[in-house]
């Protein structure tokens, strides 16, 4: 690999900051007032260096770096501040030279990568055309250019797909074009936001390490826009918490992440569920982050702050220095400042904090006898360990006493071949996508099973044909052992269906809007007769909305009034509505923020714990199905490759499919531990690969692999579909981190 | 209460109204209502429009006049005994040989030329809106069955909307006629005149209905809050119309205003044509057709002044659906 030597423009610059921002400001001027979308930020980035600014959706990341490069949104404006690029300054540059500026020497990365590149040229036209602008090049040295470009972000065969059309390309190959695109005039700055948020997980982290690498060969500083605290961990040099428009600590990656000053990074920190952490409960910090026009006065996070004092409400804390980090958080005013701190660094060091969390949480827990049980139930790790395991051998044993659905051969296809005329006409194929393909599990009562897999694997698939919202093409569901296809009489199995309830992913679009609150929840029972009268009816739903944690005058108003993670309650209040037993959960979290979804995690698992229920728990987010699941199946492609409990699959994972997805985990503990890099994408699910799916990715395979399907095989309490491990060649699962000091505090 | 302690707090000011419209009972949520349609940013594009106001202002000086006639026209031109041909043919008042009594003129029989726009107005808003209403229920309910079901059922109606809209609607609407009139005894072709009337303009604009609904049905059914009423039980046609319908009628409200100032031309013409509302029921579209034999021999208030309070309703009611358009679509605002 030809290592380029960092392009800098003078020698001299080697220390001052590549871009320094100062007081920024950035006002909207509505008719309803001004709004300060973000409020007298100041930071720096110096040269090589990676910043990761995080914050949840609406802190104002993205406009600070629009503001930066100077694509603010009309009728946003830069109100205050200054923005220096390489000591000069940026903010009050004409558009002219702004256009000059940007691609040239500051370059961006957006989420999606199919709005950055022009699907009416080649890959070759927008590559030259962007050198050719910014740099003095011939067509053919730029295309030389462009090709090596390309080589360097990881594009197999480069000099032939040149000259392809983006819609040509997967996802993750086109985000690499785009930061080849980015990287094309060597630019000093990139400003990426959210690069990865689009991208499947095994994907997110080629790309995190491509952008890493290239970074370090180049010299080019990035700041790094996201609101996932992995990527950060996994990229940045330094870090910058945005909350509510401002910067709440800004300080070297380690420091931020593993010590935590400021109570919302510290909240932050421990509502985010890891792989390798047992918990009951996640931390939670409570409310959502103010929308601009109610910005509180004094610290912005004062609402949500359990460790507020009156002079938060009054007064605004600014960035001050502690340490190595800034702070902006009036606990580390004066005297507290040390205490705090070392008892901070103290706590995050062992890593036990969030169990203090939990075990504080469980004191405080009105329930006595729910604490009662769970003391008992999680006394010791090995108590809990040998629990797993007969829990484990009972599930893989046939006995059937306790299962309440049973999903076998289960298959669903869908044909998305162009209409009939067109066929004939314009010599279209037939093309059927087997979005399911003889799918086994089963799911005891009072448990939880999740399905895990990559975008497009059929998990969602299989949630809506055991609800009824597709007809399966092949295989049984089976509900309490009867066959939900052979029930005849219309009301019974309407009586069954009553049973179990859905929860969907984007709680923008699962209410209606038209709806108020009280008639959204009360439809399940109106619909189905299960309540009479007025009184009732309404006692019930004053009921749900207090047990999801709203308030009874809540029924009274339209979804428009809630937030994401609000408008998520109702819908769990709607399913729990016709008192189901088995609740289905397509993605319930993952629109959320963090801090957000930590709260309806936390909800789900006592609601689920209070009323006995069993869940089918969807979710691409391994670290989220750690938390939340009894049991795990992971999906690729349509068919399911291993099953087992979720300690087990996540600490020792069996097949080669479910070990890449293990460790393309952001490592948030940032132990720096080796890991397997992950490779390839998922290919086509119109033209899967032949035998097994995985066989293009996996380094285990053998000839066998490409010609025959892998059959499940059930060993050590777990069910694996793979040749390798049936024949036993499978090398020993690494073990995971070894955190022992995590799971045992004492 | 077990999960209080982690609920999202509420914003305040949101709460307080929450709560006062509980305590006051229906007045007080009334007047919140109000309060929020006034503070609403449709409101607010409507203040901020002059010629939507003023479009406005006609409008409703036109439904004030028309709906009002029986109360507030100086004359009752349904009234034959009234008619006087000793006031036959007068000028607006302006002119030499102007009479107060008859502002605007009177016409060949001695009617007043004001009150008759205003009754005229009355036939042809009537005639407007019930042929509007009929089209749209028609389109509606085909749009929500072919989006919503799909298949061969939706190709097949698609298929039929092709084919109306392949006739123009003053054809449609002779078809009728002459249909109608082969058909019924002499005796009722007045009677029913203006039922065909609306049934062949309805018929003519319904596919506009249609071809919108269907497609922002297709949208919404895939939406999320569509297939929880599924998974909870609810049948089709209750989720078709309680959950679908509120949702696409933004655009179908738009359609239908403009689709009103089309139908009261449409009428116009047809009247004019002679083929519409029955001459004992005058419409703007007769009077124009009445006066216009008078235009060449000097009597022009007879058909300008009708002509000009159609052109008026028409253009207002269109300006309003312009408008109502763009502050419904979030796009543009
Ligand atoms: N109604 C449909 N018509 C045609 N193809 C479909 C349909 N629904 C799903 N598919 C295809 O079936 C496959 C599985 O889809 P599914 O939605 O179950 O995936 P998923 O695992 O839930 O993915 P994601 O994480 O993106 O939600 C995909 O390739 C998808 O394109
Ligand atoms: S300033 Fe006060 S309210 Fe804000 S984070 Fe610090 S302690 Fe909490
Ligand atoms: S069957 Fe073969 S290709 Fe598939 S996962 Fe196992 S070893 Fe890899
Ligand atoms: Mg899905």
């Amino acid at each position: 690999m030809n290592t380029r030597a960092p392009v800098l423009e003078s020698a001299g610059s080697a220390k001052a900051p590549v871009l320094q921002v100062e007081n920024l400001r950035v006002e909207f001027p509505t008719r309803r007032g001004t709004l300060v979308a973000v409020d007298d930020i100041s930071f720096r980035i110096d040269p090589g260096e990676v910043l990761g600014v995080v914050g949840e959706s609406g802190a104002g990341k993205s406009l600070t770096g629009a503001a930066i490069i100077g694509l603010l949104e009309p009728p946003g404006r830069i109100a205050g501040g200054r923005i220096l690029f390489a000591g000069e300054r940026i903010d009050t540059l004409g558009r002219q030279e702004m256009r000059r500026l940007r691609g040239r020497h500051i370059a961006m990365i957006f989420q999606d990568p199919l709005t950055s590149l022009n699907p009416l040229y080649t890959i070759a036209h927008q590559l030259i055309e962007t050198i050719r602008t910014h740099l003095d090049m011939s067509e053919r040295a730029a295309r030389k250019h462009a090709i090596e470009l390309l080589f360097e972000v990881g594009i197999p065969d480069a000099g032939k797909r040149v000259d392809e059309y983006p819609h040509q390309f997967s996802g993750g190959m086109r985000q690499r074009v785009v930061i080849a695109l980015a990287l094309a005039a060597h630019p000093r700055l990139i400003i990426a936001d959210e690069p990865t948020t689009a991208l499947d997980v095994s994907i997110q982290a080629q790309i995190i390490t491509l952008l890493k690498r290239l970074c370090v060969e180049h010299g080019t500083s990035v700041m790094l826009i996201t609101h996932d605290m992995g990527v950060i961990a996994e990229t940045a040099d330094r870090v910058a918490v945005m909350y509510a428009g401002r910067i709440a600590e800004i300080g070297a990656v380690q420091q931020v992440i593993l010590g935590a000053m400021h109570p919302y990074t510290h909240g932050l920190m421990g509502s985010i569920p890891m792989i390798d952490r047992d918990m009951d409960h996640l931390v939670q910090i409570d409310g959502a982050m103010p929308r601009l026009t109610e910005i509180p006065p004094g610290c912005a996070f004062s609402p949500r702050c359990k460790e507020a004092m009156p002079t938060c409400f009054s007064e605004r804390p600014d960035l001050a220095r502690v340490g190595d980090a800034k702070v902006a958080c009036w606990l580390f005013e004066g005297d507290e400042k040390t205490g705090r701190r070392s008892e901070e660094a103290n706590a995050a060091g062992k890593g036990s904090d969030p169990d203090a969390a939990r075990l504080e949480a469980e004191a405080n827990s009105d329930i006595a006898d729910r604490a009662k049980e769970r003391a008992s139930a999680g006394a010791s790790d090995i108590d809990r360990k040998t629990d797993e395991i007969e829990g484990r051998t009972a599930t893989m044993a046939d006995g059937t006493d306790d299962i309440l659905v049973q999903v076998s051969d289960l298959a669903r296809d869908f044909d998305i071949s162009p209409p009939l005329l067109n066929r004939i006409f314009e010599g279209g194929k037939r093309s059927v996508v087997q979005a399911v393909d003889r799918v086994d599990f089963s799911i005891r009562s009072g448990r939880t099973f999740s399905l895990v897999g990559e975008s497009g694997c059929g998990k969602s698939t299989v949630a809506r044909l055991i609800v009824g919202l597709y007809t399966p093409s092949g295989g049984r569901i089976e509900f309490e052992g009867r066959d939900l296809a052979r029930i005849d009489g219309r009301g019974e199995i309407e009586g069954i269906r009553k049973r179990m309830q859905m929860i969907f992913q984007d709680p923008y679009a699962s209410l209606n809007p038209r709806w108020r609150v009280e008639d959204i929840i009360a439809e399940p029972i109106r619909a189905g007769n299960l309540l009479q009268g007025r009184k009732a009816i309404d006692a019930r739903i004053a009921e749900l909305l207090v047990q999801v944690g709203l308030s009874p005058l809540d029924g009274r108003k339209f979804p428009h009034e809630f937030s994401g993670g609000q408008r998520q309650r109702i819908s769990i209040a709607r399913a729990l509505a016709s008192r189901p037993e088995f609740l289905i959960c397509d993605e319930p979290t993952s629109a959320l923020d963090v801090s957000v979804q930590a709260q309806i995690l936390n909800l789900m698992k006592s609601l689920q714990k209070e009323l006995g229920l069993t869940c089918l728990f969807i979710s691409h987010d391994l670290a989220v199905v750690r938390h939340i699941s009894d049991e795990v199946g992971v999906m690729y492609l349509g068919r399911l490759v291993e099953w087992s409990d979720a300690a087990t699959i996540f600490d020792a994972p069996m097949h080669p499919y479910t070990r890449m997805l293990r460790d393309a985990i952001p490592d948030l503990k940032m132990t720096g531990q080796d890991r397997i890099p992950v490779a390839g994408e998922v290919p086509s699910p119109l033209n899967p690969p032949s035998g097994c799916h995985f066989h293009p990715r996996c380094p285990h395979v053998e000839e066998r692999c490409r010609r025959e399907i892998p059959q499940s095989t059930r060993r050590d309490g777990r069910l694996v579909a793979c040749h390798a491990f049936e024949e036993g060649r499978l090398p020993p699962s690494k073990s995971s981190i070894p955190d022992d000091s995590i799971r045992n505090p004492e | 209460m077990p999960f209080t302690d982690d609920h999202e707090r509420r914003q305040p000011g949101t709460t307080d109204l929450a709560a006062a419209a509980e305590s006051g009972g229906t007045l007080a949520r009334a007047r919140d209502r109000l309060h929020r349609f006034v503070d609403s940013d449709v409101f607010y594009s409507f203040r901020k429009s002059p010629i939507t106001v003023a479009a406005f202002a006609v409008t409703l000086l036109c439904f004030v006049c028309a709906f009002g006639a029986p109360w507030i026209a100086p004359h009752d031109t349904n009234d034959v005994a009234t008619l006087d041909l000793m006031n036959a043919e007068l000028p607006p008042v302006w002119l030499e040989g102007g009479d107060w009594r008859y502002i605007l003129g009177t016409d060949d029989q001695g009617r007043d030329v004001l009150s008759a726009i205003m009754f005229g107005m009355q036939v042809s808003l009537i005639v407007g809106f019930a042929s509007v209403i009929f089209a749209m229920v028609l389109g509606v309910g085909l749009g929500l069955i072919s989006g919503y079901v799909g298949g061969r059922l939706d190709h097949f109606i698609m298929r039929v909307a092709d084919v109306q809209l392949s006739f123009p609607s003053v054809l449609v609407a002779l078809l009728l006629f002459g249909f109608a009139k082969t058909v019924l005894p002499r005796g009722m072709q007045d009677d029913v005149a203006i039922l065909v009337l609306i049934f062949a303009i309805g018929l003519s604009s319904w596919v506009q209905f249609a071809r919108t609904v269907r497609g922002s049905t297709m949208v919404e059914k895939n939406k999320e809050y569509v297939q929880a009423a599924r998974v909870i039980g609810r049948r089709p046609l209750p989720i078709m119309l309680q959950h679908i319908l509120p949702n696409v009628m933004g655009p179908v409200l738009v359609i239908a205003t403009i689709n009103l100032a089309l139908a009261i031309i449409t009428e116009a013409t047809l009247s004019f044509l002679g083929v519409g509302v029955p001459p004992t029921q005058p419409s703007l579209g007769t009077l124009i057709r009445f006066g216009n034999n008078f235009l060449f021999s000097g009597q022009w208030w007879m058909t300008i002044f009708p002509g000009t309070a159609l052109v008026a309703l028409a253009l207002a009611v269109n300006l309003l659906g312009d408008w109502l358009r763009d502050a419904l679509n979030p796009k543009l605002r």
